[in-house]
């Protein structure tokens, strides 16, 4: 019972960091990316200078960070969700497996393409 | 009579199949339409899809940017399919709305005692506002310069 608990406030800590820098981050990043560029409301940066940004040491950090620690925050949330809003309790370890297996797999994929990049 | 004291003691008595039963109502699955604050929660809970697919396009642009010049430009291209441009307007107000009541919960979250007072609510949402909007200049100077 007691490491049930203490794997909860694990869980929880990536929630909340991840929420905090979905809830700082993401809405700008959103709007350029996703509406801004698209409608051609502002031009979108070329591929030297974004490529010029993703090959700082920090700015990679900043992104694997961004990828990582709100899909933690999707899975908490997601997961009971499910669990009270839509009442799914009889697969309830499928759905934990699904969400922090799908957090996971989006970390090692930001991992890999960061570290890869050139 | 002391025949039937001893068919009283030899029969085993008999017990009812017995299960105390909690008293659950049934809860309809859309029990969060009714009430305006269910709702809000629902979809407070909900934007955390929206913020999920945030990171797909993320990790799709990442890819592009690994794959060279040409996947960059094919991904700015696909980025302009109107159903994508809906998505992502929707998937905005979501993340807004995440935003909003984050910085909102937060006092109640991390109450911050100073001088044995509990500091007003203002005093932690307000800063986090002040950072967003810091932080929302700085992505986008250092984007588009």
């Amino acid at each position: 019972m007691a490491k049930h608990e203490s794997n909860e406030a694990f869980f929880w800590i990536l929630f909340s960091a991840g929420g905090m820098l979905a809830a700082l981050f993401i809405p700008m990043q959103l709007f350029l990316f996703g509406i801004a560029f698209p409608l051609g409301w502002l031009h979108a940066p070329t591929y030297d200078n974004l490529m010029a940004l993703v090959r700082m040491p920090l700015v990679r950090a900043y992104l694997f960070v961004l990828c990582s620690l709100p899909l933690f925050h999707w899975a908490h949330r997601f997961r009971y969700t499910l669990y009270d809003g839509l009442k799914v309790k009889h697969l309830n370890e499928v759905i934990f497996v699904l969400c922090y297996g799908g957090a996971t797999l989006g970390t090692i994929v930001a991992a890999y393409l960061l570290w890869t990049i050139r | 009579m002391p025949v039937a004291t001893q068919a009283t003691i030899k029969s085993p008595p008999q017990y009812t199949e017995f299960h105390p039963r909690w008293y659950r109502p049934k809860v309809s699955v859309y029990w969060w339409l009714g009430e305006r604050h269910y709702l809000k929660f629902i979809l407070r809970e909900l934007s955390s899809v929206f913020v999920a697919w945030f990171v797909i396009e993320t990790l799709m642009l990442i890819n592009a940017l690994h794959r060279g010049p040409d996947a960059y430009a094919q991904f700015l291209q696909t980025m302009q399919n109107p159903l994508l441009i809906i998505l992502n307007i929707i998937s905005m107000f979501f993340v807004v709305f995440h935003t909003i009541t984050w910085f909102n919960l937060a006092p109640s979250a991390t109450p911050v005692r100073m001088g044995g007072k509990r500091l007003p609510d203002a005093m932690i949402a307000g800063p986090a506002y002040v950072a967003w909007i810091v932080i929302s200049a700085f992505i986008c100077w250092l984007v588009l310069r």
